[in-house]
Order: structure tokens, then sequence, then C-alpha cells
């Protein structure tokens, strides 16, 4: 159960999107931001949201892994709807009771819903085509200019590495530690929500501890193997910008400045 | 034959109040390609000891020299880790990357080799311990033997001159302990590695070409593992086991039946038994 862990939601693919160089896909995910928030009416999303199903398709990611991303979001869709729908604007087009709902409420709460929906779809294509390391990767080389304003760039990505490569050992270790104190008597599963935080304290406790020994001992480990910060470091994964990557760029551009094309109309 | 890890004199305590010496006074010379096993119960120093061969820990007094570098020198950390590299007990705590062949570069990207002959070495490295086919599987989809064989690449990837293994084995099942021993086995004798095999099984000292037996901080026996096994009752006083084939000859000559007494594997056993019931004939 425990051996096909996958960590982050990466989509395995082979796609022109998976092959992007991840500075490249962040760029891109960057630029795709601006568009959305720089659109002023409904009609200055349409190319973000063009742009969005384009790539999707391009992927080969497949739609039910859009509605995965956007189901923990729906509680603040329809939170920021109806606090559109019913605060905003003065132009009462329906009214019963207390309830009234202005034209220009109606138009911004579909402006606000889409523009939410398309954000979180679209910046998770990027977690669904990047492998977790491809993006600490990535993120630390096009971060590292803040090397000059001595910001710990490699440190940080190394600590992202490190994580990423615990999770499932600290998952599997969580739960022996879960087996071993049901075996004990532990009651995990009844009672109200505080005696189940409290019945949490023996499983944490442990776990917390042992975490610590693994960090001594990985510390131990990688000290052995000559390791001495990010100084004179060679990867093995190098990353090179390549043709796609730059054709990319460019027709992402093309669609930021049609929003402002749009907005200026 | 020329000496690589060089031990003189050493003595360590852990801590500076009460002073509680570790080992003292101890003396250790490691020759060049030969495959040395430290035997030891818990809390008999051999770890602290192996700490020492890395310049991991640095003796509070005497001297470590490795490859003739004082480990005291500061300047020489990273040489003396490159010439000696370090295998520790638990696979999942010395794997650093997500994926088998990133952590297999980790060593040699510390040390700044270039990309052409890094992505050489992973692939050799990997191929020396077998583990070729499995060079893009993440850490958790391993074994415990495959784990530590991981690790192992990760060491050779450095090209040490040395390895040490600090109970490398004391985690694996049997199958993942057999692995790691004959891989350990073929690195010393095709690319001519010195290997430093921490461990308290005797099956896996027998392998050795030397073994080095320690009790509270001391050396007792010092030997090739037929001069060390022989001494049955010394081994017993201080705990520890013989292999099971030396000690039923042991046993055997107990009743007076003249078998050599420097058996170490079940078909010698089987032989000597034999000759000797022929004899009786």
């Amino acid at each position: 159960m425990l051996s096909n862990i996958t960590i982050g939601q990466y989509y395995p693919g082979s796609s022109p999107v998976h092959k992007l160089d991840p500075r490249t896909k962040i760029l891109i995910t960057v630029l795709y931001i601006v568009m959305l928030f720089a659109a002023a009416e409904v009609i200055g999303l349409l190319p973000g949201i063009i742009f969005f199903i384009l790539s999707y398709i391009i992927s080969g990611v497949p739609l039910k892994m859009i509605f995965r991303s956007l189901k923990p979001i729906i509680p603040l869709i329809v939170f920021t709807a109806v606090l559109n729908l019913f605060f905003v604007g003065n132009d009462v087009i329906f009214e019963f009771w207390i309830i009234k709902i202005t034209g220009e409420g109606l138009r911004f709460s579909i402006f606000m819903i889409v523009r939410i929906i398309a954000l979180i779809a679209g910046t998770s294509l990027l977690t669904y085509t990047t492998t977790p390391i491809m993006l600490t990767d990535g993120l630390e080389s096009l971060l590292s200019p803040l090397k000059k304003l001595k910001f710990p760039v490699h440190e940080l990505s190394m600590m992202m590495t490190i994580a990423l490569r615990f999770i499932p050992t600290l998952i599997e270790e969580t739960s022996k530690i879960m087996s071993a104190q049901k075996a004990r008597g532990a009651d995990l599963e009844s009672g109200g929500l505080l005696k189940r935080a409290k019945a949490l304290i023996p499983i944490l406790i442990p776990l917390f501890v042992s975490a610590f020994r693994r960090a001594e001992e990985l510390a131990l480990a990688m000290e052995s193997r000559c390791y001495h910060g990010g100084e004179g470091r060679t990867r093995l994964r190098e990353l090179h910008f390549k043709l796609r990557d730059i054709i990319s760029l460019l027709i992402t551009a093309l669609f930021l400045a049609s929003v402002f094309v749009l907005n200026s109309l | 034959m020329e000496t690589i890890i060089n031990a003189e004199n050493i003595s360590y305590f852990y801590d500076e109040e009460t002073k509680k010496y570790v080992f003292k006074d101890l003396s250790l010379k490691v020759e060049k390609g030969s495959f040395v096993a430290v035997l030891g119960h818990n809390g008999s120093g051999k770890s602290t000891l192996a700490k020492h061969f890395n310049a991991i820990l640095q003796p509070t007094e005497g001297k470590v020299y490795v490859n003739s570098m004082d480990t005291l020198d500061e300047d020489k950390l990273l040489e003396i880790r490159k010439d000696v590299g370090m295998v520790f007990q638990n696979p999942d705590n010395q794997i650093v990357a997500t994926i088998v062949e990133d952590d297999v570069a980790f060593a040699p990207e510390n040390l700044g080799v270039p990309h052409d002959e890094l992505v050489i070495r992973v692939r050799d490295a990997l191929k020396a311990v077998s583990m070729e086919n499995f060079s893009d599987k993440a850490p958790h989809q391993l074994s415990g033997g495959q784990k530590q064989r991981v690790a192992i690449a990760g060491i050779i990837a450095m090209q040490p001159d040395c390895i040490v293994l600090d109970e490398a084995t004391a985690m694996l099942d049997p199958k993942g302990r057999r692995e790691v021993m004959e891989v350990v086995r073929r690195l010393n004798r095709e690319m001519g590695i010195t290997v430093v095999f921490i461990t308290h099984y005797m099956e896996e000292a027998a392998n050795a070409d030397r073994v080095v037996v320690m009790d509270s901080g001391k050396i007792v026996l010092d030997g090739s593992p037929k001069e060390v096994f022989t001494q049955v009752e010394t081994l017993k006083s201080i705990g520890l086991d013989v292999p099971q084939v030396t000690y039923l000859s042991y046993l055997l000559r107990g009743t007076k039946l003249e078998l050599p007494k420097d058996i170490l594997t079940a078909s010698e056993c089987a032989d000597a038994i034999l000759k000797l019931l022929e004899e009786k004939k």
C-alpha cells in the first residue's frame, strides 16, 4: 500500500507540457496568474481561459483531475459568489423579501467564480505535469540571483528535497506507531474532538522523537558524503532551456498582451 | 603493505565532565586492500572507533591518520571523507534524495565532479552494486537490502579507497544481509577497495581476511578468522558467539574427537568428520 504512494499530485506523462523546463513552467504560471488578475471585465478573462484549456489539452491530463483540484475550494467559491451577489451594486433586477440581486452583483460574482476556478485549475496544471523534485530544482535555479542578497536559496531547496524524501518514511512510521499503540489498547477512533486530539499525543511524541533521531543520523551521513553547503556543487540533473521553452514563453506573452488589448476596448 | 588507516594510541570520551573513556590508548592499523571485520558487543566501542576513521569524531588523545592525513586537520576534512566512505546502520536515514540515481550522485555533486563524469560515475556505481535497473525508483519502493546497496553505491561514486560499514547489516533480514555481504566482498576483491566491516554477526566476520575483536574499549583478539575463532573460550568469556560450526567442532573436541581447531565452514567440518570416520574403520 505504502510502496506506491505518490508525493504531490504529479500525473506521469510525456506530453510537450511535461517536457518543458520546470523554470519555464513556473514562469508561465506566474504570467498566467497575471493574465487572470489583469483582466478588468469578464471578457478580459477569455485569453486566460483559452490559454488554460489549450494547455490542458496538450498536457493530456484527464478532465477528472481538474475537478479533483477544484473540490477543496468549492466552499470558497460559494462564499465569494454569495457575498458578491448580495452586497455589490445598486441596479436591482430581482427582489424578494430582504434579498436583493443586482445586475452588477450578478456580473461581478460570475467574474469572480470564473477567475478563482481558472486560477486554481491552471496552477494545479503545474503540479500535475512537474515532479516535486523538478519543481524544487526549478525554484532553486530561478531564485539563485537572490543568493547575492544572502538569501539561503540552496539551503531552502535542500530542505524541500529532504522533506519530500522523508514524507513516505514518516507516513510509514506513523502507521507503525499507531498499530503499536492500538496493540497496547490505545483508543484512537471514539470520543469527541478533544478526546481524539488527546489520543494523538502518544502517536505524535514517538514520531517527533524518531524524526529528531533520523535528522541527526541523516546529518552525519550527509557529512560523511562530503556535504558542505551549496558552494562548488555540481548537479546530476542540469536544466537547459530549449527552443520549445522560448516558444512557449512567447506564446504566453502574446496571450498576456491580448488581455491588455481587451481591457482597453 | 601500505597502511590506509592508522590509529595511534587514541583515547576518546563523549562527556567532558565525567571523562568516561570509550577506549583508551588504542592502536589499530588497516592495510590497503584488506577486508577487516571488527567484532564486538554493544558498548564495546566499535562504532565509536569507526567514526574516527573518517573524522566524524576526533580522538581526545592520540592521532588517526588516513592516507597519512591527520584527522585533526580541518583543511583535509573533505579529502579524508572522500577517501574513507561510511555506510551506516539505518538505510532510511542515509538516503538524501527522492530518486535512487540522484542519491548516488549526492557525494560526487558535493565534490564538484563535472556533469559528464557524474553521469558515468553514477552508472558505474549502480552497476557495481547490481542496482542499475533501479536508477529511477524512489527509495521507499526498495527493500532494506536494496536501500543499503544504494547507500553503498552512493559511497562508491566518490571513488574512495576504503569503505567503513558501521553495522550496515544489523537492520536487514537474512536475504538483505547476504546481498550486502556479497556486494562488499566483490568490491573488495574486484575493485581493491579496503573494507572495514563493523558487525556482531560471527558468520559475516568469517568472510574477512582479518578479524579484530573488541570488548569494553580494548582490542582483545586480532588475527585471521581461523586464528580468532579457535579462541572459543576467550570469545565466550566476553559473551560473543563463535560460528555454529566452529562451536560444534569445539564441543566434539571435548568428547576427545581429534577434530582440527580451525574449522569455519560446514563443508570443512563435514570433511574433517568424514576423514575421522574413515581413519577409525
